[in-house]
């Protein structure tokens, strides 16, 4: 349902500016959404300062060295810092992004950082995506058959494990779903994009035998057809991916089975 | 306060297996709603500056109603199709099914007003 406002308890509020760094010459301001579960308070913007001079130049550099050296408490997921493992999927100046890959000098002014947007948060800035991921589980992420499993391998083509390219490299960060306004509104029964790449992923791999029931699964004018082309999902792929296409794809399977 | 797993949620009632008809047909109607629009505007707009008189002459010729009427019945299916995207988008609940409801009226009484408007002036001509 669209919410075109925050509930009362959400209204964000100026936070606490936490002191400069001493010594340091080139600073670089933060705002970063701060909320807890545990105070009742709502949810605020602090302010940090970093010295660059002694920093990474990816925004989870900073991220580590506010919580190693400024404030403890700050909240976030990462791992890999690579790119690989999809933890610290956020919203930076505007965008959904990884903040490991995603460098300082692409932004202008104050270095702005929110949670994923529109999902629940479980501290500061680490939402919580257990539907997310239940709407990947439902999708069957796994390779279904029926014929007699080969002695060696299930063997695909050099052709056939070309069109899996683009769709496998998916780390499963939430940015584009969190970026697609229609899961906003009905993420609830919307699988949205990431679930429906991976859907795709699966749908076209030569060596899987369900297809036709990973179509049945999908149709539906909620699971499937709440995407409206609006093209946030592909533009904010931190791997560059391109979920609306793989989508269209499942549309056009969808028209091939009946016309 | 419910103890449903997210898999649970996210199962819900299950697909609709519903969809891809009203995929098809809003782009089916979009795309003859191109050279519709066109046939039905060019004597709409020529008989636009002559009054009562000029209507009535211009949908008194048979191609002319045709278009019309077509483009009308078209034009409402269309709309009917689309608002109702509009609405599961935005409302939920009791007020999406009245909102539907209401929509699906609203067309039929759309399409059906307009068609017989014109068949009045071709037949009474």
């Amino acid at each position: 349902m669209v919410q075109l406002t925050l509930p009362k308890n959400s209204k964000i509020r100026t936070g606490k500016t936490w002191p400069k760094p001493e010594g340091a010459k080139n600073l670089r301001t933060f705002r970063i959404y701060r909320w807890s579960p545990d105070d009742g308070e709502n949810p605020r913007v602090d302010t940090y300062f970093v010295d660059m001079d002694s920093c990474g130049p990816m925004v989870l550099d900073a991220l580590i060295k506010i919580k190693n050296e400024i404030d403890p408490t700050l909240t976030f997921r990462r791992s890999c810092r690579e790119g690989i493992c999809g933890s610290c999927a956020m919203n930076i100046d505007g965008t959904n992004t990884l903040a490991c890959i995603f460098g300082m000098d692409e932004i202008k002014g104050d270095v702005k950082i929110y949670p994923l947007p529109h999902m629940p948060v479980v501290k500061d800035l680490v939402p919580d995506l257990t539907h997310f991921y239940a709407q990947h589980e439902s999708i069957m992420p796994w390779l279904e058959t029926k014929s007699n499993t080969p002695a060696k391998e299930w063997r695909q083509s050099i052709e056939d494990r070309e069109k899996l390219d683009g769709l496998y490299e998916c780390v499963m960060c939430a940015c584009c779903s969190t970026s697609c306004p229609s899961y906003w509104w009905n993420g609830d029964r919307y699988l949205g994009p990431a679930a429906l790449l991976h859907a795709y992923r699966w749908i076209i791999d030569s060596r899987d035998e369900a297809t036709g029931e990973r179509l049945d699964g999908l149709h539906d004018p909620f699971k499937l057809y709440r995407c409206h082309t609006i093209m946030n999902c592909s533009s904010t792929c931190p791997k560059h991916l391109n979920p609306a296409k793989a989508i269209a794809e499942i549309k056009k399977m969808m028209v091939e089975r009946v016309v | 306060m419910s103890y449903k797993t997210d898999y649970n949620r996210v199962q819900g009632l299950g697909r609709a297996g519903e969809g891809v008809g009203h995929f098809w047909i809003q782009r089916v109607t979009a795309m003859a709603l191109v050279p519709l629009a066109i046939l039905f505007l060019i004597p709409f707009a020529n008989a636009l500056g002559g009054g009562y008189e000029a209507l009535v002459a211009t949908y008194s010729q048979f191609g002319n109603a045709l278009t019309a009427a077509l483009f009308i019945l078209v034009a409402s299916w269309h709309f009917s199709i689309g608002i109702q995207v509009v609405i599961e988008d935005y409302t939920q609940g009791g007020t999406r099914l009245v909102l539907i409801v209401l929509s699906k009226f609203f067309s039929f009484v759309l399409g059906a007003a307009g068609v017989l408007a014109v068949a009045k002036i071709l037949f009474s001509a």
